[in-house]
């Protein structure tokens, strides 16, 4: 293997003519790699605040997903409750372990039955937490940690997120921007991923057979996002 | 796979003949393009957009070992492995190694380019490792043991009753008398099958579409969400990439996400876009313990600093196979290998050589359709051509093709004579087609003349008539 990787530089440097580098290519590349500067954002990835929530909602609903507005923990459970039963859903609910989404008056729904923990093959919905959402394309940002395991996402076939508004983002580079940010230090070193950042954009959809769009195929059939509104406002 | 790409021609009359694959590849041309142009019109700077990432990809192929070497540490840092494979043998014998370690008897896939070209599915099977397609168009195919037609939609040449009529010979376990009229039915019958099996699978195997150099991440586009659970699932994750897939950073993987799934299946985004880095960490109660990422040249280095250096761009996009009247006609098999359509015609004679492809350059109308499309702005025709000149230079053209071509070169470059013979055969025509206006065939013609007839000229040639002082 390490035959194959100096065979596979040396050939590229060859074919390149390193002369034809200049001597700080190097160094370029570095910085490049540190300044990662941000491409063209579209102007649909710059709303005003004003309309970021509108945009957001206009395009999650483009893509056969559904959005609640709520205001507080306790009105979070309601609309939970609401949405499984309205769907004529089991009333079964896997959490994530995440505080803000544990902490919610969940027991004052007393037909839900709740559990916690990252997703297996029985559970039929699922409720996690986004880290941010961007209103360009209605696409959700999740990041895999303890308290948001990947699999909530994806095994489950009913997936409700809870999602501040205050985290509706324009566009996708001011989520990356997050992203560092709460990695504070390690982010000069790109050491800052999580093991996965999931972009959501609708549920699960095949068009495999003769272009037939149909919802549900291995991922989440329902998508269903709660945006939640501070109480103060 | 073994290559057909030898017998195109062969492949191609009998794809002709094939009424079914018509219906499929018709409505194919039909939805693709529409939906794209929809995306578009959605987003004024698109155009913008293609100049950007066609810079980075330019960028990052002048430094590609640089962008490559940093990658590798990044992975290496976030407790994952790199491995160099310098052809499919190699990459074959990597991922093999790394099933037997983590004692695999089952191994998920989604669907990976390269998968197809290193074979791996064969391989694995011939070594007791069972793999397992999950994206419903491979499943559908690996069923049928066919190989995938389309870039993005593998099962795109077949029609719903054929997909029925390989589940019900396949599911044998399945009640006989289920219904299977509607596709509802078939996705539900292919999810069913395939849910126990992301379970119980021990290592997943997933492509990639792009590499990002800052972070050692790996990005996978899927609708189905088939890549989700094939990495998130089983205890081993093993990436297979081909090593010219590297972007340099997050924004820049973010620049050519907007364009990949506009220019493919005309959404804004693909549903899910999914950033993979690295195991598992301290803490995480899910996600893989090992991550391994096969990084496969297979031939591509070698087109670095040629004239086809700019096929390295490719994002397997598909569109060009969308677009191209000659994929609309014939469909993906006739290709004969992994890739197919104008990025086929392009990078199959690269990979396994012009001996066994020279066919593929030559079928080309030269209607600039997929460069007008090509989200990375690759310039297809130009580099069909270059395959074209060095078919001719090599001799591999048939003899009437060179005796034609070298006829018309010695005409072409003496304007007199070429006046005279052109004349002379217009003058002849105009005679053989008087009574009709047309000409029924014609010696040397009669691949044109067999299905239509060629207008018989009305007088002489431009040049004549312009010197008689006609001015039209």
């Amino acid at each position: 293997m390490t035959e194959a990787r100096s065979a596979i530089l040396d050939r590229i440097r060859g074919a390149l003519g390193s002369s034809r580098r200049s001597a700080d290519a190097a160094d370029q590349v570095d910085q490049r790699l540190r300044s990662h500067k941000a491409g063209i954002i579209p102007n649909r990835g710059r709303p005003g605040n004003a309309e970021r929530v509108a945009e957001f909602t206009a395009e999650v609903e483009r893509v056969n997903a559904t959005v609640a507005h709520v205001t507080g923990p306790a009105e979070t459970a309601r609309e939970v409750a609401r949405y499984l039963a309205s769907n004529n859903l089991p009333p079964d609910v896997k959490l994530a372990p995440d505080p803000t989404v544990t902490n919610i008056p969940w027991a004052e729904q007393t037909m839900l039955n709740i559990s916690q923990g990252p997703a297996n093959d029985a559970d039929t919905a699922s409720v996690s937490r986004a880290l941010a959402a961007v209103a360009e394309t209605g696409t959700v940002v999740m990041m895999s940690s303890p308290d948001n395991p990947t699999t909530l996402n994806f095994l489950p076939p009913t997936h409700i997120i809870l999602l501040d508004a205050a985290e509706i983002l324009g566009s996708y580079e001011e989520t990356w921007d997050r992203i560092r940010g709460e990695a504070g230090e390690t982010a000069e070193t790109g050491g800052f991923m999580p093991r996965s950042v999931n972009w959501i954009t609708g549920p699960s959809r095949t068009a495999d057979i003769e272009q037939t769009l149909l919802l549900g195929m291995h991922g989440p059939q329902r998508l269903h996002i709660v945006i939640v509104d501070d109480e103060a406002t | 796979m073994d290559a057909t790409t030898h017998r195109f021609k062969r492949n191609a009359k009998e794809a002709l003949g094939d009424s079914t694959l018509r219906e499929a590849l018709d409505m194919l041309a039909q939805g693709f393009p529409e939906k794209r142009l929809n995306a578009m019109a959605r987003l004024s700077e698109f155009e913008d957009l293609r100049d950007q990432a066609r810079d980075i990809k330019n960028h990052v192929l002048e430094n590609l070992d640089l962008y490559l070497e940093r990658y590798e540490t990044r992975v290496t840092e976030q407790g994952g492995h790199v491995h160099w494979c310098r052809d499919a043998a190699e990459a074959r014998q990597a991922i093999l190694g790394i099933c037997r370690d983590a004692d695999a008897k089952t191994v998920t896939k989604s669907k990976s380019m390269i998968g197809e070209e290193i074979a791996i599915n064969d391989y694995l099977e011939a070594n007791d490792v069972v793999p397992i397609e999950t994206d419903l168009g491979e499943y559908i195919i690996q069923l049928r043991n066919e190989p995938p037609s389309h870039i993005i939609a593998p099962a795109i040449h077949l029609r719903q009753h054929q997909v029925a009529e390989t589940f019900r010979e396949q599911h044998q376990d399945l009640d006989k008398d289920r219904s299977l009229d509607e596709a509802r039915d078939l996705l539900d019958e292919a999810r069913g099958e395939l849910r126990q099996k992301f379970i119980d699978a021990d290592v997943g195997l997933t492509g990639a579409n792009m590499l990002i150099a800052e972070t050692g991440s790996i990005v996978l586009v899927t609708n189905e969400g088939n890549a989700d659970l094939t990495y998130a699932l089983p205890r081993v994750h093993i990436v297979i990439a081909s090593l010219e897939k590297i972007v340099p950073t997050l924004e820049d993987a973010t620049t050519i996400l907007r364009v990949l799934a506009r220019s493919a299946t005309g959404q804004d985004m693909s549903v899910y876009t999914s950033f993979c880095t690295g195991p598992r960490r301290p803490g995480d109660l899910d996600g893989p313990d090992e991550y391994h990422v096969v990084l496969l040249d297979n031939g591509r280095t070698e087109l670095l600093g040629t004239e086809f250096q700019e096929m390295l761009r490719c994002i397997r996009c598909g569109a060009c196979l969308n677009h191209c009247p000659v994929y609309k006609a014939v469909g993906g098999h006739a290709y004969g290998w992994v890739y197919s359509g104008p990025m086929g015609a392009v990078l199959i004679p690269g990979l396994i050589g012009l001996d066994q492809a020279a066919d593929l350059p030559n079928a080309s109308t030269f209607c600039g359709r997929c460069e007008s499309i090509c989200p990375m702005r690759i310039p297809l025709p130009r580099m069909l051509r270059s395959w074209r000149r060095q078919i001719f230079r090599r001799r591999q053209a048939s003899a009437t093709a060179r005796v034609g071509l070298g006829l018309w070169s010695a005409l072409a470059k003496r304007p007199q004579l070429y006046h005279k013979v052109t004349g002379l055969i217009i003058g002849t025509l105009k005679l053989f087609g008087r009574r009709q206006g047309r000409l029924r065939s014609l010696p040397l013609a009669g691949g044109w003349t067999g299905s239509r007839d060629l207008p018989a000229p009305e007088g002489g040639s431009f040049v004549e008539r312009w010197q008689r002082g006609e001015r039209l």
